[in-house]
């Protein structure tokens, strides 16, 4: 009984989300075009950083970004941990030391960087940032894949819960990168110091296109098979910031098979316990 | 049920123990021995697995209060630090994020089935008042809680819930610089909130053992509705329903841990990655989902009645959309307790629960266009059900006829032809 009543009221439910919203986006539409999801080696439940992406995205975030972009949260050894860029920890102290961090301690108030040091920050404060930045200011990029998203619409993003989506913020940064337009679409004044970006949230980015064909040459071994484009650049920079936001992702994600693999023999055990115990009972 | 103990101390230990404080006899009595109905459903194993859940809440976030500081420029940084730096600290914060959205699904499915099952009518009335204040406590703690890591969306909707207690007249303001110790949400909100999200749990467990008090005098309700006769319809709460209920607890870890360790921010909202800034305002101030369908009520009166603002008006249908279930008791008038004899209690109830549903979903949308009508709409019929529908179906339907006992109902679908016996199983176990 309580069965056909669940599947009718489960009915009911699922022809009123599906036909509400329909109606309802008849009305306005969107003019940011819908986000595509990118394949990424760190998405679903057995996804994994690919190393050589992130030593390559680091090199994007080294090169460029990291001009005008802080990341205040990571610091130098986070680079050789397991599960992340695993550069060497000889090669992390001589990258640290390639940077000067202010220190009120040392003398002169300066100091060569140590693997235990934050990333540096290009401006001293938020003003000298926007300053430098036509008024804008570079955002973080500490958690930045994670303070971004997509959206999709109904009903696509109830697969989202069973596919464990998470990666809507390296979708977005992808996008981003490649949708800048130039000259901007007919009709539509970009302000001065602006850029026409698709993906923007209303389209006038203050960021410049950072990124161009064979701007950055990857080092040894990785020329000629890793092409120097931007959407290249893009999926390798955004891959090293999702490591960036979540760099235990792959011990996380391994924990969670072998979670979930014992709680399913758990409870299939629990199972045959209870059933073996409500078989005296008639109920 | 009350019942008579069949403790005997099996030791001079237990003896000496049980003549000054007889807590062995009292665990004995009301963890082991206390006779449940055996027709119980899995519906009912969510008791069980909310009370795991507080558990669960209470022991991680215990964890996180050692690494955390409340305070507006550190808090943020601080449960990133749990989150990169504390040993097992993503997987500990992730637990208590994702259980409270997992606490709220299993309270959600607990409230439902005592709906569809009458399980607040007499002699039960005090038990779901109960039931009805812990959901009030867990929606502040919750509330509270998602504030303490002062991003974006913690900011903004601590600034727009409290400032709907501004609109109380006479006393809002006041209150409202109270809750927020300042003209604005800042430093000493967070500090109160994180004080009272430590101090809430524990008064919940409180309530928890006062609820499930007022379930032990009457003894739980059932599939049926019809009291317990007599001892045969009832098995011992140990090991009977420990294991049922031990069972379940495990099968929704499942779920519950496919968030946790594979899409732990899945169910909150990119924008709390993003530091608080008072200066800046998100593009949609949404709360977490749990809160949605209160959230569309709360919006959904955006017109003035009489001398009430819009505002007040807002706050008086959002509160009363919860102090009404405290009287659900006295609006139901049918003598009938489960919904399952009850033909047109039925659609009424899953209509109900698809407009729940619906409102989740509303809280969600824009307020614009075809959504504010569409919010006006399920929340009259949110009123409607517990005010005009349930009162009124009490006198005028008729309920199909009820089993005379537990045991009747049992052999009733032992004996049924043998094509129904797979979905009556599956409903009874």
């Amino acid at each position: 009984m309580i069965k056909t009543k669940s599947i009718i009221g489960a009915l009911l439910v699922s022809i009123l989300l599906a036909v509400v919203p329909a109606a309802a986006q008849e009305g306005g539409g969107h003019a940011t075009p819908e986000i595509k999801k990118e394949p990424w080696s760190f998405a679903g439940p057995f996804g994994t950083y690919d190393r050589n992406q992130l030593q390559r995205g680091f090199q994007v975030f080294k090169e460029v970004c990291s001009s005008c972009h802080s990341a205040r949260l990571m610091a130098f050894r986070n680079l050789s941990e397991p599960g992340g860029p695993e550069f060497t920890e000889g090669q992390v102290k001589a990258l640290a030391a390639e940077y000067e961090i202010t220190d009120p301690e040392a003398e002169g108030g300066k100091r060569p960087g140590v693997a235990a040091d934050r990333w540096p920050s290009p401006f001293a404060n938020e003003q000298e940032a926007r300053d430098a930045n036509g008024g804008a200011l570079p955002p973080d990029f500490s958690v930045l894949a994670k303070a971004r998203g997509t959206t999709q619409p109904f009903p696509w993003w109830i697969l989202n819960y069973f596919t464990a989506y998470a990666e809507g913020g390296p979708d977005y940064i992808h996008a981003l990168l490649n949708g800048y337009v130039d000259p901007a679409p007919e009709g539509v004044e970009v302000p001065e110091g602006k850029h026409y970006n698709t993906y923007f949230p209303g389209h006038f980015l203050g960021m410049a296109p950072p990124l161009s064909d064979g701007a950055i040459t990857y080092e040894e071994g990785e020329t000629g098979s890793v092409p120097l484009t931007v959407d290249q650049y893009s999926r390798d920079v955004a891959s090293f910031m999702m490591w960036m936001a979540e760099p235990h992702l792959v011990a996380r994600k391994e924990a969670g098979f072998q979670v979930i693999a014992f709680l399913l023999v758990f409870a299939g055990l629990m199972y045959l316990v209870k059933r073996k115990l409500w078989s005296r009972v008639e109920h | 049920m009350a019942h008579e103990s069949s403790y005997v101390p099996g030791n001079v230990v237990e003896k000496w123990i049980d003549d000054r404080l007889p807590i062995i006899r009292w665990s004995k009595e009301h963890l082991m021995d206390y006779p449940t109905p055996k027709n119980l459903n899995y519906w009912w194993t969510f008791g069980a697995i909310l009370a795991f859940m507080l558990g669960v809440q209470i022991v991680t976030g215990i964890i996180l209060a050692m690494h955390y500081t409340p305070h507006v420029s550190l808090a943020f940084d601080s449960v990133e630090h749990i989150r990169r730096d504390v040993n097992g600290g993503r997987i500990i914060q992730a637990v208590h994020a994702t259980g409270a959205s997992m606490f709220f699904a299993a309270v959600y499915i607990h409230m439902f089935r005592g709906l569809y099952f009458g399980s607040y009518k007499a002699p039960r009335e005090i038990l779901w008042i109960l039931g009805v204040l812990l959901f009030v406590l867990m929606v502040t703690t919750a509330f509270m809680g998602y504030v303490l890591p002062w991003g974006q969306m913690s900011f903004w909707a601590a600034t727009v819930i409290t400032n709907i207690l501004g609109a109380i007249p006479v006393l809002g303001t006041p209150i409202l610089e109270l809750l927020r110790g300042g003209f604005a949400v800042d430093n000493a909100t967070l500090n109160r909130f994180f004080s009272l999200h430590y101090l809430l749990p524990f008064i919940i467990a409180a309530v928890v053992a006062l609820h499930i008090w007022a379930l032990h005098v009457p003894g739980n309700n059932n599939p049926i509705g019809v009291e317990v006769k007599n001892s045969r319809e009832t098995v011992p709460f140990h090991p009977y329903y420990t294991m049922k209920d031990l069972f379940a607890v495990i099968v929704f870890c499942i779920p519950f841990a496919w968030f946790v360790f594979f899409a732990p921010d899945i169910l909150g909202h990119p924008d709390n990655y993003i530091m608080a800034n008072s200066q800046v305002t998100p593009a949609h101030i949404v709360p977490e989902w749990y809160f949605l369908p209160f959230y569309a009520i709360l919006r959904a009166i955006d017109f003035n009645i009489l001398f009430i603002d819009s505002k007040l008006g807002g706050v008086i249908f959002f509160a009363g959309a919860i102090l009404v279930l405290f009287f659900v008791p006295w609006l139901d008038t049918s003598k009938v307790r489960s919904g399952t004899f009850r033909p047109i209690f039925k659609w009424f109830y899953w209509l109900f629960v698809a407009n729940f549903v619906f409102l989740t979903w509303l809280g969600s949308a824009p307020a614009e266009g075809i959504y504010v009508l569409l919010s006006k709409i399920a929340t009259a019929y949110y009123f409607i059900y517990f005010i005009i529908v349930l009162p009124l179906l009490g006198r005028f339907e008729t309920p199909r006829p009820l089993p005379t006992s537990i045991t009747e109902s049992v052999l009733a679908k032992h004996k049924a032809p043998a094509a129904a016996q797979p979905a009556a199983a599956s409903t009874s176990h």
